[in-house]
């Protein structure tokens, strides 16, 4: 048990006993709300628009984030693909859904039903939304097809670099505990 | 930081208060039998339930699974000139022989290292906590934080997986696709992850005896 004194707003906390970060709170929380729809515009994007193509001999072939999922699906490996499917497009789809709903009880100032649940959702989901992981596996895919096919990148490639930078703004501007009390404030 | 040492601190146990693990209010629980946060509605539990069992049983199955995920092929190539089959460790020294010194290195951390020193550190967690010691307590905390953040990064090698076989479908010329061995690191990596999600980093004070 530690009390924060008010002062500490806005600074990086750590727990006095284990060090672990116990708040970084700015109190900007309705920030987040253009990040998640901007971050929503290039999720689409990624998920339709080819990651990176190769060309072989007159052959071309092209994958976007979508494309990858539903490839593996058609292969033996189902559970490979349910895995790759959650944490490359459910997880991250419905971490963005699910920020814009808790922020719009803010904007519209009202308790919109299921705001808990949603949030309990979002800290399950964290860990399994992986799209920097799978933005990795594109530069390691890129360089191991390197000697095999000429590699052309496209734009599924830089909207998911943007979306990863904010997505990941996103996260650290939301503050949890500011949002709790605002959302108490609600009448 | 300073870390000062004194054995027993304010505990929300000793309080007898409940902070809520969704919105981090505090209740009071004394006397109430299976008390609620009344902002949120999440049952206030002061420890993840089974936190060790559930832990053990993620940590045994993905120790048995580890060795499976590195002997049997992750991808399966064809191409005119035959078919091949390349286990994790063969795909790195690919990486490695096209001199992708950097990346060879990135992967052979991310695929090999970190599943196994996640299953030793979460070992250690494990039976420290189970032998009550009070032993280098900073440092496991510290360790169990590097095991719960690094987890994700595993896996990378089922993304490559995932693209290279979605992407080389080049007519008669190669095709890769997935082989078993991409089901049973994948297994892995979520059981780990499981692991560090159902360890419950308090038992370390309790167990050492800190926690009044």
């Amino acid at each position: 048990m530690q009390t924060l004194p008010r002062s500490l707003v806005g600074r990086l906390v750590a727990c006095a006993r284990c060090g672990a970060h116990l708040q970084r709170a700015r109190g900007k929380t309705m920030d987040v709300l253009p990040l998640v729809l901007g971050a929503g515009i290039l999720f689409v994007l990624a998920n339709t628009a080819p990651i990176v193509a190769i060309e072989a001999a007159g052959a071309r072939s092209s994958v976007s984030l979508l494309g990858a999922v539903l490839a593996l699906g058609s292969q033996n490996l189902l559970g490979v693909a349910v895995l790759v499917a959650v944490t490359t497009f459910v997880a991250p789809a419905a971490e963005l859904l699910l920020l814009a709903y808790v922020l719009c009880a803010l904007a519209t100032r009202r308790r919109l039903w299921g705001v808990a649940e949603a949030m309990r959702w979002l800290r399950a989901l964290r860990p399994w939304a992986m799209v920097e992981v799978f933005m990795l596996g594109v530069l390691v895919s890129v360089v191991k097809l390197a000697g095999l096919a000429h590699v052309i990148p496209g734009i599924g490639l830089w909207s998911l670099c943007g979306l990863i930078i904010l997505t990941a703004a996103a996260h650290t501007v939301f503050d949890a505990h500011d949002y709790w009390e605002r959302f108490e404030a609600l009448a | 930081m300073s870390v000062s040492a004194s054995p027993v601190r304010l505990t929300s146990r000793s309080l007898a208060v409940g902070g809520c693990s969704l919105c981090g209010l505090l209740n009071r629980i004394a006397g109430v039998e299976r008390p609620v946060c009344r902002r949120c509605g999440t049952r206030l539990e002061q420890r993840k339930p089974d936190s060790l069992s559930r832990t053990w049983s993620c940590v045994v199955a993905a120790a048995i699974l580890y060795p499976v995920a590195n002997l049997f092929p992750v991808m399966e190539t064809q191409t005119i000139a035959g078919s091949e089959s390349d286990t994790i460790l063969q795909g790195i020294v690919l990486l490695w022989r096209g001199h992708a010194w950097l990346l060879a290195a990135l992967v052979f951390f991310a695929s090999i290292v970190v599943p196994l020193l996640k299953l030793i550190a979460l070992t250690l967690l494990l039976i420290t906590v189970q032998r009550r010691s009070s032993w280098r307590l900073l440092e496991r905390a510290r360790l169990f934080r590097l095991v719960e953040f690094v987890g994700r990064w595993s896996m990378l090698d089922i993304f490559v997986v995932a693209l290279l076989g979605a992407l080389v479908h080049l007519r008669a010329l190669a095709t890769m696709s997935a082989g078993p061995g991409a089901l049973a690191f994948g297994a892995v990596v979520v059981l780990t992850m499981f692991a560090a999600q159902s360890f419950d980093p308090r038992l370390m004070w309790d167990a050492a005896g800190r926690n009044g």
